[in-house]
């Protein structure tokens, strides 16, 4: 089943065209890794899936309900109520966590599922503690997101987003604010997620961890996917001199 | 037991339910502090007569000092009261989309900042008599000091929250978006808490600033404290009744420093 299906976006801001004619399918149970030099418009691709930037061409559906269409070379949004309900599909992992800094753990996870999808609060607290336990930050869920580390953090905010019961999770370079250590920490829980047929679209510098995790490998360079398929194969044997060029590079 | 977000409404509530004999206790030592003086400064000032030696002369300057004293603490109470909400009212216009709205508040912001307090002052009492001809009333000073003051203290405190609304990561109204909040639960629960906890302090500065200006009310011959406290001095060629005068400001500012001392305390349970 496809979760998700983004046809022929393009998105400029001003002058500068930054997604030129994307097409992209995730099927469920799916990991895709997006990779690609920076400035590719691997981020820009992700905050149009998630709403966050309003995209000017293509259009936009998930589990078969339309976000948005493209009517007259012209992307139109579905109204209001049915972008609420849509938005239940999705969740996002920023680089930078943004966690609720005035908000406990338990809270931060805790607080939309609770206000935001009216859901039972005693069922969501122990959904919760549980997703934390997950993430092996259980013993956490009083402390302020200050007082961890990042890789905690990130963990937090991870969990914040499963607790929304998302089908289609999405990661915005998870690890590109952590150290090398902190960065296993999270590859290990992306790890764990794969291994539970979680769907997740992955943007990433982890070269090893998108070719050993993931379903397919995207790589995108200038606004356009230039190559994609099995990751072993894009990453191995790549046909295109670019993808060639930048796996030499960050690969050293 | 589950753990409660700490809002700012939840953490005043904390104070006041926790700390009821403290905070009970300032305020009865704010209020005491005028009252046994206007008790003591009329029995003693009385019996005392005029200046039989100093310590009863200044018992009976402060007891002259005293209803002034109400009348300042009154129009420093009302004008936080009001200019408080007005302020963050004239906040969101002034970050309103509509570009008319943004002008007016604007506009609004650059003139009450821009003009001497003591004009907008003489400009809110003597305005209705000249674009109504309505008779000024005496009782409308106080009125007018209250109007003025909010309406000027209002545009200081719409940039401050500004400043404070501002300070909010662009990345938490985007996981605000992504989470499903509503642009009004995005406001009260994400970016409100963070704004009252990074303006705290330029709040404080203000509320400082508001117990001395309510000497300004002087320009409408509303007796608070400093106007009475300048008849005193010159019926009694004495400069020492200005200066009981600022030692009780002094005095009340000290109370006012130490009560948001501790709020901002309490406020500071997490860090950014």
């Amino acid at each position: 089943m496809k979760l998700l299906e983004i046809n022929n976006i393009n998105k400029s801001f001003g002058d500068l065209e930054v997604l030129k004619d994307i097409s992209l399918c995730v099927e469920e149970g799916e990991v895709v890794s997006i990779i690609g030099p920076s400035g590719s418009g691997k981020s820009t691709l992700l905050r149009c899936a998630t709403l966050l930037e309003k995209m000017d061409k293509g259009s936009l559906i998930y589990c078969g309900e339309s976000a948005a269409s493209e009517v007259n070379g012209k992307s139109v949004y579905a109204p209001k109520d049915k972008i609420k309900e849509i938005q239940n599909y999705f969740g996002l992992v920023f680089q930078n966590f943004n966690l609720f800094p005035h908000y406990t753990v338990l809270k931060n996870v805790t607080d939309a599922p609770i206000s935001v999808q009216k859901r039972n609060k005693e069922e969501v607290y122990a959904e919760a503690r549980e997703l934390l336990n997950r993430m092996a930050i259980g013993d956490k869920e009083n402390y302020y997101p200050s007082q961890l580390s990042g890789g905690q953090q990130q963990r937090v905010a991870i969990a914040r987003a499963l607790a929304m019961n998302p089908k289609i999770l999405f990661f915005d370079e998870p690890t590109s604010a952590l150290d090398p250590e902190l960065t296993q920490e999270i590859l290990k829980v992306l790890r764990l997620l794969a291994s539970e047929k979680m769907t997740m679209v992955i943007v990433t510098h982890e070269i090893d961890f998108a070719r050993n995790v993931s379903d397919r490998v995207i790589f995108m360079d200038d606004g356009y996917i230039v190559e994609q398929g099995d990751p072993k194969e894009v990453i191995d044997n790549p046909k295109n001199d670019r993808v060639k060029a930048f796996l030499q590079k960050v690969q050293g | 037991m589950l753990p409660q977000g700490r809002n700012p409404v939840a953490i005043f509530k904390v104070i006041i339910m926790k700390k009821k004999p403290f905070i009970a206790a300032i305020v009865f030592i704010a209020l005491l502090i005028p009252a046994t003086i206007t008790v003591s400064g009329v029995t003693l000032g009385s019996v005392a007569g005029s200046d039989d030696n100093i310590f009863s002369w200044i018992i009976w300057v402060i007891s002259q000092l005293s209803s002034g004293m109400w009348a300042s603490l009154a129009l420093f109470a009302l004008t936080l009261i009001f200019s408080m909400p007005l302020g963050l009212f004239v906040c969101f216009a002034r970050r309103s989309r509509f570009k008319v709205v943004e002008l007016v508040a604007k506009f609004y912001i650059s003139v009450m900042r821009g003009t001497p307090l003591m004009l907008q002052l003489l400009v809110v009492y003597y305005a209705p008599y000249y674009l109504f001809k309505i008779p000024l009333a005496s009782s409308y000073r106080f009125y007018a000091a209250i109007i003025g003051f909010s309406l000027n203290y209002a545009a200081y405190f719409a940039e401050i929250y500004r400043s404070g609304i501002e300070a909010v990561p662009k990345g938490h109204y985007e996981a605000a978006k992504v989470l499903g909040y509503s642009n009004s639960q995005t406001f009260m629960k994400i970016v409100f808490p963070q704004m009252v906890r990074h303006t705290l302090p330029p709040v404080t500065n203000e509320i400082i600033t508001l117990v001395k200006d309510t000497s300004l009310a002087f320009a409408i011959a509303f007796l608070e404290m400093f106007t009475i406290a300048k008849q005193v001095s010159a019926s009694e060629s004495n400069i020492m009744p200005l200066f009981v005068a600022g030692a009780f400001y002094y005095l009340f500012n000290l109370i006012v420093s130490f009560v948001m001392g501790k709020i901002e305390k309490k406020m500071n349970y997490y860090t950014t």
